[in-house]
C-alpha cells in the first residue's frame, strides 16, 4: 500500500519536475555557452519566458497546411513527455516503471520524430522537406547504434526494463566494464545527433541551408512553436536523464523510500543533469559543426564502438 | 468444416464464369463473400484446432488429393481471406483474361495453404505463380517473373521429391513420419530456402519483385504483396519446420536469418530510392518479408538449441508480422491504386497535396504508412517489438557463430526499421502533403461506397491489432503449440506483450491511454495563456514570394521532389551498395535552359547478373573463334585431343 502510494507520488513529482526542468536545462546550456564565449548570456529562465510569450500569440498556419500541422506538435510533445516520464530521475520504482522498456522508449522517440518530419513536409516548402529528409536519414544511422547499445545493456543487466536495469546496475555489482564505457561514448554520439546538437546541427543557426531540426519547424508559430520548443527541450532532458540513470545511477532513491531519500535523490539528479549540461556546453563551444554528409562517419564510429562493445561482451561471457 | 472449405474452394473456381462473362459486380461481391467465408472458417479452425485430413475424390492418378486445416494453414488462410475480400471489392473492369485469372490466383493460394499432400501444395503454388504471371501488364517484368517462378517451382519440386523418396508417399502424415536425414535434409533445406525464397523475394532472389508487383492492377498487386509472398513463407514453414521434423540442428536457421536481414536492409534502402509509388511499396514488401524470414530463422535456431520460450517469441513475432504486414500493405496498395485511378499518376513527383481532396483515403493510408513505419502504438510496432526482442535474446543460444550472426542481423534490421520508416514517410508525405504537382491531381475525388469499405476496414483492423496485439496472439496460440509443444508460453496478455523470461513488457493499452492523456493535458495547457484560434497566411517559406497567377499551386519545382527527398540517404548509404550516382547538368552561362539533376542507382543483384551475362558473352566469343580455324588447325586440335585422352587413359590403366 505504502509502496503504491510512494510510486504514485514519485511519478507525479517526476512529471512536474521534468516539465519544469526541461526549459531551464536549455537555458542553462545557453547560459554556459554564452559565458564561455565571453558574453553575459540570457537568464536561466529565458526559455520559460519565451514559451509564455509564444503561448500568448495566436498560431499562423500556412495556406496549404492540413490538420497535420495542428496535430503534430501535440503528438510529438506527448510522445516525448511520455518518454521523459518513463526515465527514472530522482527515484526508482515509480508508477510507470513496468512500462519503461527501452524499445518502447526508442519507439516513442521515433513517434516524435515521425510527427516532426510530417509537420516539416506538410506545407510543401523546400526547407521543411529538406530538414525532414536529413532527420530521417540520420535516424537510419542512429537506430542501429541505439539497438546495439540496448543489446549490451540487456546482456549485462539481463533485462530491457530501465528500472530493473538500474536496480541490477546498483545492486548487482556490475562494476566497471569496458563495454559500458564504449557504449557510453556511442550513446553520447547518438544523443548529440538525435538532439540536433553541435557536430550534427547548430541549434542557434539562422542559415536555413545548414538546418536540420529548425528547418522542419520554420512554418510553426504561436503555441505550436511553443510546443516544438518544449518538445526539443524535453528530448534533451530525456537523453541526459537516460545517460545519467544508466551510467551514473548513484544517489537515486530506491523504490518505496521516504521523502528524505527523495530529497537526496533530487539533489543528486540535479547535480548530474547540471554536470551533463555544462559538459555539453563546453563540448559544443569547443567543436565546429560538421558537414551534413560527414554525419555517417560520426555515427559510423559510434556503430563500430557499439559493435565492439557487444563483441567484447560475447567473448567475455563465452570465457566465463 | 473441411467440407465447407472444399465447397468454398469450388466456389472460387466457379467465379471464373462471371469473370469470363464480364460480370464485374458479381465477381466483386462473390469474391468478397467467398474470401470472407474463408476468413471465418480460418478463425473457427484456430479456435477449435483439429488435425483432420480430408481426401478429395480427385487428384493425380496415384493418390487422392488431401486437404486439411491445421492451425498454421488456418493462420495464413485468415490473412488470405481478409485481404482477398478487401482486394476483391476493388476489382476494376479490365481485359477478360485478367478477370479470369484473378479467381484462379486466389484459388491457387488457397489450395497451396490448405493442401495436405505434396502434389496439391505444388499444384496450388504453381497455379498461383502462373495465374499472377498472366495478369502482369509489362512484358519485361512478366518474363523476369516467369524465370524466377520456374526456378522457384523447380527447386520446390526437387525438394518435395527428396522428401518423398524416404517416405514413399506425398501425404504430409507420411512425410512427417520419415523425416530426411544427413545430406538429403541439408539439400531439402537449401532447395526450399532457394525455391520459396525466390517466390518470397528474399535477397538475392528479389529482383523480380519491384518490377512485377507494380506491373499488375492494384487489387492484384495488393494480393501479390500482402499474401503471395507470405504463401512462399508458408511453404518454408511447412516444409522446413513441419515436414523435416523437429530434430534439426540450430544452424538451420542461419540461411533464413542472414538472407532475411539482408533483404530487410536492401528492401528498405531501395524503397527510399524508388520514385514510383507502387515500386516503393514493393520494395517495402522485400523489407518486411526479410524481417519475417529473420524471425523464422531465429525460431529455428532457438528450437534447435531447445529454447522453447525465445523460439515462441520469434515465431510469434514473425507470424504477427505476417498478419500486420498483410493488412497494411493491402491497404497501401489499394490506396495507391485509387490514387492512380483518380489522379492518373503513380510517380511521386507528379502527385502531392492529395489530403485536401481525398481526406478519407489520406487518413486511412496514414494509418497504413505509420503501421509500416513501426511507430507505436500502431500494429507494425507490436510485431517488430517482438522480433527485435527475439534478436536481442539471440546471444543466449551460447554459440559464438550464432551470436555474431545475430549481432550483424540486429544492426541490419535496426537500420532497416529506420529506413523503412523514412520510406513510408516519404511516400505518404510527398503524395498527400504539400501542394499538387500537376493540375489533374487537384481534381482527384475521395473514395466512397465499396472503396470506403475496402480501405477503412483494413485500416481499422490495423488499429485494432496495434491496440490489442494479444488478440492476434491468442488466435495464434495453437500454431505455436503445434510447433513448440502445448506448454509453450504465449508472449502476451490482456495489457500487451511480454518478451519471454527476460521480463520485458510492452503494455499497449496503458501506453495508448497515457499518450492520450498527456496529449490532452498538453492541449489544455497550451490554451493556458489564451493564444486564440489559428489564422491563415501564405506560407513563409523563408521569405519566398507568393506564386504567380498562372501557377495556382505554386511552382512544383520548389517543393521537395522524390529524388530530392531521397538524396541524403542515397548519398550516405547507397553509394557502394546500390551504385547510386548523382549527376547535375548545368547549362552554359547565358543559356535559359533549366539545370537537371539526375539520380540513378542499380540493384546489386542486377549488377551481378549483368556481370555474369558479360562473362557469358566473352566466353562464347572466345569459343566462337574455334569455328574460324583452318582445316590444318582443326585436324591438329583433333589429334592433340586424341593424344591427350589416350595419355589420360594410359595413366588411369596403370596399376
Amino acid at each position: 500500500m505504502m509502496l503504491g502510494l510512494a510510486a504514485i507520488v514519485t511519478q507525479l513529482m517526476h512529471l512536474a519536475l521534468v516539465l519544469a526542468m526541461a526549459p531551464v536545462l536549455v537555458g542553462l546550456v545557453r547560459l554556459v555557452k554564452a559565458r564561455l564565449m565571453g558574453r553575459r548570456g540570457p537568464a536561466l529562465l529565458q526559455p520559460w519566458r519565451d514559451l509564455a510569450k509564444l503561448l500568448r500569440k495566436r498560431p499562423v498556419l500556412a495556406d496549404g497546411a492540413t490538420e497535420i500541422s495542428r496535430a503534430a506538435p501535440y503528438v510529438a510533445c506527448a510522445a516525448t513527455l511520455f518518454a521523459a516520464v518513463l526515465v527514472p530521475g530522482f527515484a526508482q520504482g515509480m508508477l510507470l516503471a513496468p512500462l519503461a522498456d527501452l524499445l518502447l522508449l526508442a519507439g516513442l522517440l521515433a513517434l516524435a520524430r515521425v510527427a516532426l518530419a510530417l509537420a516539416g513536409m506538410d506545407v510543401g516548402t523546400a526547407f521543411g522537406g529538406m530538414g525532414a529528409a536529413r532527420e530521417l536519414s540520420f535516424s537510419a544511422f542512429a537506430e542501429p547504434v541505439l539497438l546495439l547499445c540496448i543489446l549490451v545493456l540487456a546482456m549485462i543487466a539481463g533485462t530491457t526494463n530501465l528500472d530493473a536495469m538500474i536496480v541490477a546496475f546498483r545492486e548487482g555489482g556490475v562494476g566497471l566494464r569496458v563495454s559500458l564505457a564504449l557504449i557510453a561514448v556511442a550513446l553520447l554520439a547518438v544523443g548529440l545527433v538525435e538532439n540536433a546538437r553541435m557536430p550534427a546541427d547548430n541549434p542557434a543557426t539562422h542559415l536555413e541551408l545548414t538546418m536540420v531540426h529548425e528547418a522542419m519547424i520554420l512554418e510553426a508559430s504561436g503555441r505550436h512553436l511553443a510546443l516544438w520548443e518544449l518538445q526539443a527541450a524535453l528530448k534533451l532532458l530525456v537523453w541526459m536523464a537516460l545517460l545519467s540513470a544508466v551510467f551514473m545511477p548513484w544517489g537515486m532513491a530506491p523504490a518505496g523510500a521516504g521523502p528524505l531519500a527523495w530529497l537526496l535523490g533530487l539533489v543528486a539528479w540535479l547535480g548530474k543533469i547540471t554536470a551533463l549540461a555544462v559538459a555539453l556546453a563546453v563540448f559544443e563551444s569547443a567543436i565546429a559543426k560538421m558537414r551534413v554528409f560527414r554525419i555517417p562517419e560520426f555515427l559510423g564510429v559510434a556503430l563500430l564502438l557499439a559493435a565492439l562493445a557487444v563483441a567484447l561482451l560475447f567473448v567475455s561471457t563465452g570465457l566465463a | 468444416m473441411l467440407t465447407t472449405l472444399c465447397l468454398l474452394l469450388a466456389a472460387l473456381l466457379l467465379l471464373v464464369l462471371p469473370a469470363a462473362l464480364g460480370l464485374v459486380r458479381l465477381l466483386r461481391l462473390g469474391g468478397a463473400l467467398v474470401m470472407a467465408g474463408l476468413a471465418v472458417l480460418a478463425v473457427l479452425a484456430l479456435l477449435a484446432p483439429s488435425a483432420a485430413v480430408m481426401a478429395l475424390p480427385l487428384g493425380p492418378p496415384w493418390a487422392a488429393a488431401l486437404v486439411a486445416l491445421d492451425p498454421l494453414s488456418a493462420w495464413f488462410l485468415l490473412l488470405l481471406g481478409l485481404t482477398g475480400a478487401f482486394a476483391a471489392l476493388l476489382i476494376n473492369p479490365g481485359p477478360r483474361h485478367d478477370m479470369v485469372c484473378f479467381p484462379l490466383f486466389l484459388f491457387g493460394m488457397a489450395l497451396c495453404i490448405t493442401a495436405a499432400d505434396g502434389f496439391s501444395l505444388l499444384l496450388g503454388f504453381e497455379a498461383m505463380s502462373l495465374a499472377s504471371w498472366a495478369i502482369l501488364h509489362e512484358r519485361r517484368a512478366a518474363r523476369l517473373y516467369l524465370i524466377f517462378a520456374i526456378f522457384g517451382g523447380g527447386c520446390l519440386m526437387a525438394a518435395m521429391g527428396l522428401l518423398a523418396a524416404g517416405a514413399g508417399s506425398l501425404g504430409f502424415a507420411a512425410l512427417r513420419a520419415a523425416p530426411p536425414e544427413g545430406f538429403a535434409a541439408l539439400a531439402v533445406l537449401l532447395l526450399v530456402t532457394l525455391g520459396a525464397g525466390a517466390k518470397a523475394g528474399l535477397a538475392p532472389l528479389h529482383l523480380w519483385l519491384p518490377l512485377a508487383h507494380p506491373a499488375a492492377p492494384a487489387h492484384v498487386s495488393a494480393l501479390m504483396s500482402a499474401v503471395m509472398v507470405k504463401v512462399a513463407l508458408y511453404v518454408i514453414l511447412r516444409m522446413v519446420f513441419d515436414l523435416c521434423g523437429p530434430a534439426q540442428a540450430s544452424f538451420w536457421g542461419m540461411p533464413l536469418l542472414l538472407m532475411g536481414a539482408a533483404s530487410a536492409l536492401l528492401g528498405a534502402l531501395r524503397a527510399n530510392l524508388e520514385n514510383d509509388t507502387k515500386a516503393i511499396l514493393a520494395c517495402s514488401t522485400i523489407e518486411n518479408v526479410g524481417m519475417i524470414a529473420a524471425g523464422l530463422g531465429l525460431a529455428l535456431m532457438f528450437r534447435g538449441a531447445d529454447m522453447a520460450v525465445p523460439a515462441a517469441l520469434a515465431l510469434a513475432g514473425a507470424l504477427l508480422h505476417v498478419m500486420n504486414h498483410g493488412l497494411f500493405k493491402c491497404l497501401l496498395f489499394l490506396g495507391v491504386g485509387v490514387v492512380l485511378e483518380q489522379a492518373g499518376q503513380r510517380r511521386l513527383d507528379a502527385l502531392g497535396g492529395l489530403l485536401h481532396n481525398m481526406p478519407v483515403l489520406g487518413w486511412a493510408m496514414l494509418v497504413g504508412a505509420l503501421s509500416a513505419a513501426a511507430v507505436p502504438p500502431l500494429s507494425g510496432f507490436a510485431s517488430e517489438w517482438l522480433l527485435l526482442h527475439a534478436l536481442l535474446g539471440a546471444w543466449r543460444t551460447g554459440d559464438a557463430l550464432f551470436q555474431f550472426a545475430a549481432l550483424v542481423a540486429l544492426a541490419m534490421v535496426a537500420m532497416a526499421v529506420a529506413l523503412g520508416a523514412a520510406a513510408m514517410l516519404r511516400l505518404w508525405g510527398l503524395v498527400f502533403l504539400g501542394r499538387p504537382r500537376s493540375p489533374r491531381v487537384a481534381g482527384a475525388e475521395d473514395i466512397s461506397g465499396l472503396g470506403c469499405v475496402a480501405l477503412l476496414l483494413p485500416a481499422a483492423l490495423s488499429l485494432l491489432l496495434g491496440a490489442f496485439p494479444a488478440l492476434a496472439l491468442g488466435l495464434m496460440q495453437p500454431v505455436l503449440a503445434q510447433w513448440l509443444g502445448p506448454a509453450v508460453a504465449m508472449p502476451g496478455g490482456v495489457l500487451g506483450l511480454s518478451a519471454g523470461d527476460a521480463g520485458a513488457r510492452y503494455m499497449v493499452l496503458p501506453a495508448i491511454l497515457l499518450l492520450g492523456v498527456l496529449a490532452l493535458v498538453l492541449w489544455r495547457g497550451a490554451q493556458w495563456r489564451g493564444g486564440g484560434g489559428a489564422t491563415r497566411a501564405p506560407a513563409w517559406d523563408c521569405g519566398f514570394i507568393a506564386p504567380p497567377v498562372h501557377l495556382p499551386f505554386g511552382n512544383a519545382a520548389t517543393q521537395p521532389s522524390g529524388e530530392g527527398f531521397a538524396q541524403p540517404i542515397s548519398r550516405m548509404l547507397a553509394g557502394p551498395l546500390m551504385a547510386a550516382r548523382e549527376n547535375v547538368v548545368v547549362p552554359p552561362p547565358g543559356s535559359m535552359a533549366s539545370a537537371e539533376y539526375i539520380a540513378s542507382s542499380a540493384d546489386p543483384t542486377w549488377r551481378a547478373l549483368t556481370t555474369l551475362r558479360a562473362a557469358r558473352h566473352a566466353m562464347s566469343n572466345r569459343v566462337d573463334r574455334f569455328r574460324a580455324l583452318s582445316v590444318r588447325h582443326a585436324l591438329g586440335l583433333l589429334f592433340a585431343t586424341l593424344v591427350l585422352l589416350l595419355a589420360v587413359l594410359a595413366g588411369l590403366e596403370r596399376p
